[in-house]
């Protein structure tokens, strides 16, 4: 099974607050690939197509969010998963 | 994707300020993709739910995915429970209630209904707050 991982820093204002926390999720359901988020590479790893889960991360500004994906559409997922993150979430 | 409808949401509270509060951060944060409507007070504008308004939410935020209802106080549960019995026969096993908190069930409903998600996976997302505490 394909699988993908990268990596990109928090860079928005409040972090993975709950409204940045729902765009993730929206754009992870857009893949068939299992996602998942992480602040840590050590993990803990977060299903990151539930806002609930994503939002008790709590991650904020500076830190790293690590992507990994796996599935047909891997590569994809955590490209736009990482381009949400770098663009500030598109809020800034 | 398109082709398939999303989960409807539908709010009930004792207060319209509440209602329509809860409704425009579910827009704000979630967007338009969901079907939803809000319902506070009563008919007379005082505090209280009124099952034909909790009716006529339902069939305004109704879909044929199915809708979730966020509610908040006990009378808020009793009339969206009299509301769905009103509701055709067929659509009934379609509509459930949500035991999560009211805000954040219905931003997690939305958000979970507008990646398409069916109706339990859309009810599993507003009480799993509950459930992680």
């Amino acid at each position: 099974m394909p699988e993908a991982r990268a990596s990109a820093e928090l860079t928005n204002r409040v972090g993975l607050h709950a409204r940045p926390s729902v765009k993730l999720t929206q754009i992870a359901k857009r893949f068939s690939a299992r996602i998942e988020i992480a602040t840590s590479l050590d993990g803990p790893w977060t299903d990151a197509k539930s806002p609930v889960k994503i939002m008790r991360i709590k991650a904020v500004r500076g830190e790293i969010l690590h992507v990994k994906a796996f599935g047909a559409d891997a590569a994809s997922a955590v490209a736009a998963v990482v381009d949400l993150v770098q663009r500030n979430f598109d809020e800034e | 994707m398109a082709s398939k409808p999303n989960v409807g949401v539908v709010i009930v509270s004792h207060s319209s300020k509440v209602a329509e509060g809860t409704a425009d951060m579910v827009r704000q944060m979630v967007g338009d993709a969901v079907p939803l409507a809000a319902v506070g007070g009563n008919p007379d504008g005082g505090l209280g739910t009124h099952m034909t308004l909790v009716l006529a939410a339902l069939q305004k935020a109704w879909s044929e995915a199915g809708v979730v209802i966020l509610v908040d106080l006990g009378g808020a549960e009793t009339n969206s429970e009299m509301a769905i019995e009103m509701m055709a026969p067929e659509r009934r096993d379609r509509i459930v209630i949500c035991n999560a908190p009211l805000v954040e069930g219905a931003v997690m409903a939305a958000t979970e209904s507008s990646g398409g998600s069916p109706l339990e996976v859309v009810r599993h997302a507003a009480e799993e707050l509950m459930a992680g505490r």
